[in-house]
């Protein structure tokens, strides 16, 4: 079974902190690390692996340094990384990244899952692993938190997936595209052995130039459709906070349950 | 020359320090309050591989070098002590020696299970009326047929109720016991499931309370022959040598003590208002953190150097013997200015500096007390002391040898 997980290098968002005037990220001086959705993809890539044999291919767009994040998904055990990393990649919106990945992903040649994280935590839209389905014209199976039956002969794919309301279960058919949400797996640390391999491992760098038949209009700044117009903060929320006391629990439940009911809160 | 980590030290590096957060920074907290030893976080450090770190991979080990147990020691003890303990025994005291000076069959039989984790390894020198005195250590062994029996107690030996193999040091020349001379020791493995064996823990310790600490008592302990681990007589020498691993982890378990002892002072002193300000804009404070920065920076600096002594095969007892002197010195009062630091919260166990402080302590005393050490420099200083080369070195970090599956 060949198996494909995207992976995205992102600032550590629990040490970034936001500039209050331009309202943007300040990146600098911030570890980067492998999108924390992605590591439960790279996971479930390799059991897959375990369960079926063939290979874990990783492939991340980025600047040159997010080659640390596919040397972390080998150090787990993945087989195979590329990093696409082109001067004409940047700027890509959801949109340009999804048609980026997916030409890397035919000049792959032939897969049976492609497993992404359910977002990244930088940009949080959740947008290109179901982008990459739809480029690739495949079955897109988002928010999946368990893989209940997977037969590589018949092709059949069950799998359940973690919706706001409640739970899902859907049957598809391979190839499919997986997005994965936290409580699917725990994702195993790197080894030692598999340290050694990524270290040593000769990662190919891919540009614009090494995608077949690519459309250069449709690749970075050029190619997204999505503009930004204005980043801002929200204003902070006003309000203040009201003890309700009382002698006992249940009169002091009873007090709040009156004031929600008077502020239409229930 | 190159002082930067590589790339493998670095990845090295991250994951033990992921393992570390995950696996024991949870519970270490209560496992410290209730005096508890959890024998999960040392199933788990073997199924990683941590165990066996630097032996080479033909005897069950991970295949990296001797700079890489530093740093896992470091992360580890940056967490807490009582694991940094176990790596101290079981690689630095027992594993590596048996990596030094062990026969073929004595590694296959007892390197190889250690270093995959199956099997835990400690170190038993100690008595209970001799530490620093080597030489007036009790324990005996004496030879019948193809076998020794050995009698005596060991005290204050760390993982004593959890290890299943004792690196023990005995006199088996009692001439040269009555004499004090120690070309009449010689070192045994043995085994707990030997016939007069037994172990019991300490309780009411300072610090290391989520470790095991305890005793061994040999009551004509029946040992193989095929267990004298090295030649005859060559107990004393194993016994120092087996202390240069030993030292050299509880050297870099020491830097990872400053390093949490900065982090947490930093992080307190950038919050805690006094005086209108942080308490990090007050001089004093700032002395406090500074130090700590010296301290660490060259406290690490000294563990690589020994690593790298170490890698290259180089004889590295003084080297070994200054980084953990000075390093357990500088955890320790590292550890006591981030108690000061913290003010009263510092003084109880909602903050974690109280128990780096107590956790520090031990380190002191252990593994030759800073005095001992001071002893030492000084005798190599004025030239009283010399390293004689030994029969089995520990074997220089190649590799190419250290991958080889077979
Ligand atoms: C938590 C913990 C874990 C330990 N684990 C192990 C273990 O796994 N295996 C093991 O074998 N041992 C272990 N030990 C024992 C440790 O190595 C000894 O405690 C240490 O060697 C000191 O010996 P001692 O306690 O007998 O003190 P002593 O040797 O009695 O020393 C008492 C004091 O006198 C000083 N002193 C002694 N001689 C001199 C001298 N010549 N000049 C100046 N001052 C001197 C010492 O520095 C010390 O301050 C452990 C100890 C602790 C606390």
């Amino acid at each position: 079974m060949n198996i494909i997980v995207c992976i995205k290098q992102v600032p550590d968002t629990t040490e970034v902190k936001i500039n209050p005037e331009t309202g943007t990220l300040i990146r600098e001086g911030v570890p980067s690390i492998v999108n924390p959705f992605d590591m439960y993809a790279i996971e479930e890539g390799l059991r897959l692996k375990e369960q079926f044999g063939g290979k874990v291919t990783v492939v991340s767009m980025g600047p040159p340094q997010a080659k640390e994040a596919l040397k972390e998904a080998v150090a787990m055990g993945a087989d195979e990384a590329v990093l696409l990393s082109d001067r004409a990649f940047a700027g890509s919106d959801t949109w340009a990244t999804a048609y980026t990945l997916s030409q890397a992903i035919r000049k792959l040649g032939q897969f049976d899952v492609i497993l992404c994280g359910k977002q990244a935590i930088d940009g949080d839209t959740g947008q290109v692993g179901p982008g990459i389905a739809r480029q690739l014209g495949i079955t897109q199976l988002t928010y999946v938190f368990k893989i209940l039956k997977l037969d590589p002969q018949s092709r059949a794919l069950v799998v359940e997936r973690l919706l706001e309301e409640g739970r899902e279960v859907v049957e598809a058919q391979l190839p499919a595209l997986l997005t994965v949400v936290k409580d699917i797996n725990q994702p195993r640390y790197p080894t030692f052995l598999g340290i050694r391999r990524a270290t040593k491992l000769d990662i190919p760098v891919w540009g614009a130039a090494d995608l077949p038949e690519t459309d250069a209009g449709k690749l970075g700044l050029k190619g997204s459709p999505t503009q930004v117009v204005k980043v801002f903060s929200p204003p902070k929320r006003e309000g203040t906070v009201v003890l309700i006391q009382a002698e006992t629990v249940d009169e002091a439940a009873a007090a709040l349950a009156d004031r929600l009911l008077a502020e239409k809160v229930i | 020359m190159d002082l930067g980590l590589t790339e493998e030290h670095q990845m090295v590096r991250k994951m033990v320090r992921e393992f570390a957060e995950k696996e024991i920074a949870p519970k270490i907290k209560e496992l410290d309050r209730k005096h508890e030893y959890d024998r999960a976080i040392l199933s788990k450090l073997g199924q990683q591989g941590i165990l066996g770190i630097c032996i080479p991979v033909r005897y069950g080990g991970a295949g990296m070098d001797y700079i890489s147990l530093a740093i896992a020691c470091e992360e580890l003890e940056r967490i807490d002590t009582s694991a940094r303990v176990a790596m101290s025994v079981h690689v630095g005291l027992n594993s590596l020696s048996l990596l030094q000076w062990a026969t073929e069959e004595q590694r296959l039989k007892y390197l190889v299970p250690q270093a995959s984790g199956q099997k835990i390894a400690t170190y038993g020198l100690t008595e209970p009326n001799a530490g620093s005195d080597v030489a007036g250590i009790q324990t005996t062994a004496r030879k019948e047929g193809d076998h020794w029996i050995l009698n005596g107690e060991k005290m204050w030996i760390s993982l004593a109720d959890v290890a299943d193999n004792f690196l023990l040091i005995a006199w088996s020349d009692m001439e040269k016991k009555r004499k004090r001379d120690h070309s009449g020791m010689s070192a045994f493995i043995v085994e707990r499931g030997f016939s007069g064996i037994t172990t019991g823990s300490i309780h009411g310790k300072l610090g290391v309370r989520a470790g095991n600490t305890g005793s061994i008592t040999l009551t004509e302990c029946i040992v193989p022959e095929a267990n004298l681990l090295g030649q005859e007589g060559e107990g004393f020498k194993i016994a120092m040598s087996a202390l240069d691993g030993g030292r050299y982890t509880v050297a870099a378990g020491a830097v990872g003590l400053i390093q949490a002892s900065l982090d947490a002072s930093v992080r307190y002193a950038n919050d805690r208002q006094s005086f209108g300000v942080a308490i990090g804009k007050h001089q004093l404070v700032q002395q406090m953190i500074a130090k700590m920065v010296a301290r660490l920076d060259a406290g690490r600096l000294l563990v690589y150097q020994a690593g790298w002594l170490k890698n290259e095969g180089r004889r590295n007892t003084r080297e070994t013997g200054l980084a953990k002197w000075v390093n357990c010195d500088a955890a320790f009062e590292s550890a006591n200015d981030a108690v000061e630091i913290h003010g009263a919260y510092g003084y109880s166990d909602e903050y974690d500096v109280e128990r780096y402080l107590r956790n520090s302590r031990g380190a002191v005393i252990y593994e030759g007390s800073r005095e001992i050490h001071q002893l030492m420099q000084a005798s190599y200083a004025l030239g009283y002391r010399q390293d004689k080369p030994l029969r089995c070195e520990l074997p220089k970090y190649d590799p190419v040898e250290w991958q080889k599956e077979s």
